[in-house]
């Protein structure tokens, strides 16, 4: 193995920040976005017309529209329930979902009509000549008032342990409820799709800045009532940002796809920023009311969740998934063995919810962190020691946790002591209490969170009973493909199903493979497009779940290791174990001839990869609901400005332990973009609707995102403990400070003025505001 | 998001463009920087038939003359802000008008004339006492800045009349003068403004401009706060009771990120803040 | 329909347009110049900004009409055929784009602030008040263009050396 010795004398490429594959073409403005792409000769283009009222039943007549200039013909709701099917989900539901509104409307934006024309000018001009007739009905906005009547549709309760025992035994129980708001993540590219029907063969063919998970794909062709082989889908190699929200794009697929089979010509629809904060996605709205036990030295006994969960106007796949995915860490970082939780899902006529960095982290979090806080600062201890008596010891790992999740590796309280350090606690607690006895708002907050990463396919399915369950298909793991070739010249290509949105995946790669082959990453060729016809993936490939450092570069790790073994075997026989990958190419592809006995031609592999960890839920609806579990400790420090509520973040620490790390400046990319979101949650954003169910936040002007004068930049810690459970030890890192900083925010916040009523977003009127009432359940 | 159809055409002298849009009537618009303008056609909340460029018709240039500073109407807001002959004022406010890049071609004039009741010049200018200079098919017109403004993107320009320069005050001896304003964000729309330009003699306040914008449909001076603060000598405490005094003379509609309660409280600190400042 | 005749890249085209066509979508439908992105379409975002005339500006907030006579520069036409330039490099170097959607608006901005002198840090973040960026948090775009500016950069509209 004398290659072998080449190989492992020199670092690994994994492992070091290597410039990435993908910044050359994007910087020099040659980026393939969907936009960019003219992937079939004609297409018309779309606009489409939507619903100006929450809740209404409406009637559309397009005649006018069909006359104008440049029009090629419109497709309206009727055609949509002709042509296709309801799209299935997680959940029954009592409205039927189709691509666009069918006789009722369920919230101001959902798509009403598409009308196609030569141009994306000439059609907005006909879209406005589409004549819709609304009769309004009461739009169902509130989700706790939704929750007692039909608008709930779905009602679980899960017990682990004894919660009643504990709590009746807890020196201190904390009652509260916390709302978390629907906020977006908001991708810069706006979503896009080209749609191909082909009448013949009875396919589709569509391209789309997709993100997956590619069960979506399925649910699709349900709905369009196609086998998955006729419906061809393909995303660009470019996709200009997701967070989770361009997996909604599914419906719209359908919506043009359908509007192509109609018109007989492919269709084109950009989505433009207005259709895309009224329609495209945001995250659940959450109400969580918490009952949580604690004994006098502050160990948490009990913990009870009552959450309703607002998923908008339908329960969009694969919703109510935000309120399962956290499931196996209902119990967060910390060892309480009694939890239980009610689970409700309310449908409003708001714009449905889906995927968003976090995806039920947040939701989770804000209410059990602050929880932590309010029983320290009830109780007079440091919130720090509170969270150390708590935490899940590192001893003790692997941890089952009470829900069903299996923590894989961690050392979580030297994890927070790190943090402590380095934002120098202690005396930042001091200066907060300092300054406050002088009037001054400063404070001090903490969170510690498990970051789960790699989803099992099967955590969805506790939306149904055991005795259910054990009647379906039973759904487990979470697997990724991946084709690695070499072509007669040497050269390595990698074909992927991860869709990423600038997460590096091609860079990360071509490490892997430069560190299984021998060669350097700037060999590898990495296509990251997607193209279901053509790419080996799974129904859960796609890129969510932060699975991609886990999942997918096992995949890649095991068809490179596969190949090289080929590579390898062919040397010995040839007995020249120096021979350069190129002639050994050379040699596989011109002559099959010389191959060892046995030895299959060609130089192309095809591997899976899944958790090896994700079994179905169990009967006691017990959930290892993802494969790894990254553990992040933040400090915040916070002054509020008295006169004007701003809220200031004087420092944020946050210190990862995200196993091992493929890239070190890629994580800490991840850890600076997901802190930003979370920072957005906590401090600007929020979907807002009127009284009446009219979306107020439908422009970049009113939906307020952070700008760069208004993000502090945290300072970042790493630790590294490789999880036992993925190919390479790595665990996700994109979502977590998504997560954690709501809730580390909030409890800043919270300590700086003193009370426990915090609600975000925290803008500067609506802490004023609050300044300006007498705290909620106890102020300092 | 695209606009609907309509005519275009560059006016290369304030001649062929009062023509045009004389010819034009109430389906024109000039077009100036169009930093508010093409937002508001990409979004069809607007949709004139003509749009008259005003960009090649020589109406830009900042000239110092007589104890005042006449900026055309096309002068872009990022020329000004470098300008030297700019008054502290409006260097301290051009910061808050949109973005750099916007500000790049955002026109002074344009700003001005579009009237939107949160603009951080037409407040200026109003504080400052300044003017503006119309020209329309019955001749050109000079008059205080404080005529000009209505309410929210409505002006008492003439049918056919366009506003082709703004003249600012340069600033007199012992004059002293603050902006103040708070935005969910920075660039954005002003929750709240405020400017105060206070002359001092002799440690007494001789004249005071107190004006407060974005929670006014138009930029309106506070004479009740200038009547408290003449002849007297500045103070903390005089600040604070003017800022209280501008709150309760102010009534804000309140939006979706402010109640009316905190744009009022909000008024008053902005208020004072400017006043001490400017002292 | 307006002819009209604008020079893109040191490239002259002549072509009619319609007096309502966006500038955005005359770059990037009638000359395929798809660097310059549409991100929002009321001038927030600030992904398709360009420079006209060496300034920069929203190109969903001019008609193409407008640019008749003018330059454009887009972000094609930074590094050309050559290599990167040093803006460019320092977004490489700093981890300074994630999707890249948000990037050719922010170095056309940035280059043209930086052709007028050496900004302080806080004069880069003010910059980027007028660009969206979500996945990047900010931080490494200004550490970019910091860097940028610290190093001599020859005026971005002076010639650079073609090829390597």
């Amino acid at each position: 193995m004398g290659t072998a010795t080449a190989r492992e004398t020199r670092a690994s490429w994994v492992g070091q920040s290597v410039p990435r594959l993908e910044d050359e073409a994007l910087l020099r403005g040659r980026g393939r976005f969907m936009d960019d792409l003219d992937p079939v000769p004609g297409a018309a283009h779309a606009a489409i017309v939507r619903s100006q009222l929450p809740h209404a039943r409406i009637t559309v007549d397009a005649s006018a529209a069909l006359d104008a200039p440049g029009v090629v013909g419109v497709l309206t709701g009727e055609d949509v329930r002709a042509l296709s099917r309801p799209f299935p989900a997680g959940i029954d539901s009592p409205v039927p979902f189709y691509a666009a509104a069918v006789d009722v409307a369920r919230y101001a934006g959902e798509p009403v009509a598409v009308v196609v024309a030569r141009t994306r000018y000439e059609a907005e001009d006909a879209a406005e000549l589409v004549e819709v007739d609304y009769d309004p009905l009461d739009p169902v906005l509130d989700p706790v008032a939704a929750s007692e009547t039909d608008a709930c549709v779905h009602d679980r309760s899960f017990h682990y342990g004894d919660v009643d025992e504990a709590l009746a035994r807890a020196d201190l129980v904390v009652h509260e409820t916390f709302r978390f708001p629907r906020f977006s993540c908001t991708p810069v590219e706006c979503y896009g799709v080209v749609a191909d029907w082909d009448e013949a063969a009875g396919s589709l063919t569509a391209w789309a800045n997709f993100q997956g998970p590619f069960t979506l794909h399925g649910v699709a062709a349900a709905a369009l009532g196609l086998r998955g082989s006729r419906f061809r889908l393909l995303t660009p190699p470019d996709s200009g940002g997701s967070f989770g929200i361009k997996s909604s794009i599914f419906t719209y697929v359908v919506l043009i796809g359908l509007a192509a089979r109609k018109l007989g010509r492919p269709v084109r629809w950009i989505e433009d920023r207005v259709e895309h904060l009224l329609g495209s996605a945001s995250s659940t709205q959450r109400v969580t009311t918490v009952e949580a036990g604690f004994a006098h030295d502050g160990e948490l006994l009990a913990l009870r969740y009552d959450a309703i969960e607002d998923v908008g106007a339908y329960v969009r796949a694969p919703e109510p998934a935000t309120l399962y995915r956290m499931h196996g860490s209902l119990s967060g970082a910390y060892t309480v063995r009694n939890v239980a939780a009610r689970n409700r899902v309310v449908l409003t006529n708001t714009l449905p919810s889906g995927l968003n960095r976090g995806f039920g982290g947040p939701q989770l979090y804000l209410p059990l962190e602050r929880t932590m806080a309010i029983a320290a600062r009830r109780m007079g201890l440091d919130p720090a020691d509170v969270a150390r008596r708590n935490l899940v010891p590192a001893e003790e790992m692997p941890y089952r946790t009470p829900s069903g999740a299996l923590y894989d590796s961690g050392d979580y309280a030297a994890c927070l002591q790190q943090a402590l350090e380095l934002s120098g606690y202690e005396r930042r607690r001091a200066e907060a209490a300092a300054a406050r006895a002088d009037g001054r708002l400063l404070g001090v907050g903490i969170a510690c969170v498990v970051e789960p990463s790699i989803s099992n396919m099967g955590y969805i399915t506790l939306t149904q009973t055991a005795i259910e369950r054990a009647q379906a298909l039973p759904k487990s793991g979470n697997a990724e493909g991946a084709l690695v070739t070499i072509d007669p010249l040497g050269g390595v290509t990698v074909r992927l199903g991860t869709t990423p949105q600038g997460q590096g995946h091609r860079t990360v790669c071509a490490q892997v493979v430069a560190d299984e082959l021998g060669i350097e990453p700037g060999e590898v060729t990495v296509l990251s497009e997607m193209d279901t016809q053509t790419v080996p993936w799974t129904v859960s490939s796609g890129n969510y779940s932060s699975r991609f450092s886990g999942v997918a570069v096992g995949a890649v790790q095991r068809a490179a290791a596969q190949l090289r073994a080929k590579v390898d075997a062919v040397r010995e026989h040839l007995e020249e174990p120096e021979l350069s990958l190129r002639r050994v190419a050379g040699s596989v592809h011109w002559n099959p001839a010389g191959l060892p006995e046995g030895m299959e031609p060609g130089l192309s592999v095809v591997a899976y990869w899944s958790a090896p960890n994700l079994d179905p839920p169990d009967a006691e609806d017990r959930v290892a609901s993802s494969a790894a579990h990254g553990f992040i400790a933040d400090v915040c420090a916070v002054e509020v400005e008295p006169e004007t509520g701003e809220v200031r973040v004087l420092d944020y620490v946050t210190v990862h332990d995200a196993g091992r790390l493929l890239h070190p400046a890629l994580a800490d990319g991840q850890v600076l973009g997901g802190f930003a979101h979370g920072a957005g949650a906590a401090l600007f954003e929020r979907h807002v609707v009127d009284e009446w169910g009219n979306p107020m936040t439908a422009s970049f002007v009113d939906y307020v995102t952070p700008t760069a004068p208004d993000l502090p930049t945290p300072r970042i810690g790493h630790r590294s403990t490789p999880s036992p459970f993925t190919a390479l030890g790595a665990k996700g890192i994109g979502e977590g400070n998504t997560m954690s900083v709501p809730a580390a925010i909030a409890n800043a916040v919270a300590d700086a003025l003193g009370r426990d009523d915090v609600e975000l977003p925290l803008t500067a009127p609506r802490v004023w505001e609050l300044l300006q009432r007498p705290p909620e359940g106890g102020g300092r | 998001m695209k606009p609907v159809p309509f005519r275009y055409v560059v006016a290369r002298s304030l001649e062929e463009a009062l023509a045009a849009l004389a010819e034009g009537g109430d389906d024109a618009k000039p077009l100036a920087g169009g930093q508010s303008l093409v937002p508001a056609l990409n979004l069809r909340l607007l949709r004139p038939e003509l749009l008259v460029d005003l960009n090649r018709a020589g109406l830009d240039g900042i000239v110092r003359e007589n104890g005042s500073v006449r900026v055309g109407a096309t002068t872009r807001q990022a020329e000004l802000e470098r300008s030297p002959h700019a008054h502290p004022l409006v260097r301290e406010a051009l910061p808050f008008v949109g973005h750099v890049v916007t500000r790049n071609r955002g026109t002074v004039g344009g700003s001005v004339a579009h009237a939107d009741g949160a603009a951080e010049l037409p407040l200026c200018l109003v504080a400052l006492g300044g003017e503006v200079v119309a020209e329309g098919p019955d001749g050109r017109r000079t008059f205080p800045a404080e005529e000009l403004f209505v309410t929210h993107y409505t002006t008492t320009l003439l049918p056919g009349e366009l506003l082709v320069e703004t003249v600012w005050p340069a600033p007199g001896g012992g004059e002293r003068s603050a902006f103040e304003e708070l935005a969910l964000r920075g660039g954005d729309y002003a929750l709240a403004m405020a400017a105060a330009v206070l002359r001092h003699d002799q440690g007494v306040i001789r004249e005071a401009r107190v004006a407060v914008g974005a929670v006014t449909d138009h930029p309106t001076a506070l004479a009740e706060v200038e009547a408290l603060l003449v002849g007297n000598a500045p103070s903390d405490e005089l600040a604070h009771e003017a800022g209280a005094l501008a709150a309760t003379l102010v009534d804000p509609a309140g939006g979706i990120h402010a109640t009316p309660a905190y744009l009022r409280h909000l008024t008053g600190v902005l208020v004072e803040r400017a006043i001490r400042r400017a002292t | 329909m307006t002819e009209i005749e604008v020079v893109v890249n040191g490239q002259r085209h002549r072509e009619a347009v319609e007096d309502r066509l966006l500038l955005t979508d005359f770059l990037r439908q009638r000359l395929g110049l798809t660097g310059t992105h549409v991100g929002c379409e009321h001038g927030v975002c600030g992904c398709c900004t360009v420079r006209l005339d060496g300034v920069a500006v929203r190109g969903c907030l001019l008609l193409a009409v407008q640019a008749d006579g003018c330059e454009v520069q887009t972000v094609e036409g930074l590094a050309g055929s050559g290599p990167l330039t040093a803006l460019q490099e320092a977004f490489r170097r700093h981890f300074a784009l994630q999707c890249g959607f948000c990037t050719p608006g922010i170095l056309m901005a940035a280059e043209d602030l930086l052709s007028r002198g050496t900004p302080t840090r806080d004069e880069i973040v003010d910059l980027l008040s007028g660009h969206l960026c979500r996945c990047t948090g900010y931080a490494p775009i200004v550490d970019a263009i910091e860097e940028a500016a610290a190093g001599a950069l020859p005026p971005a509209d002076e010639p650079r050396p073609e090829g390597t």
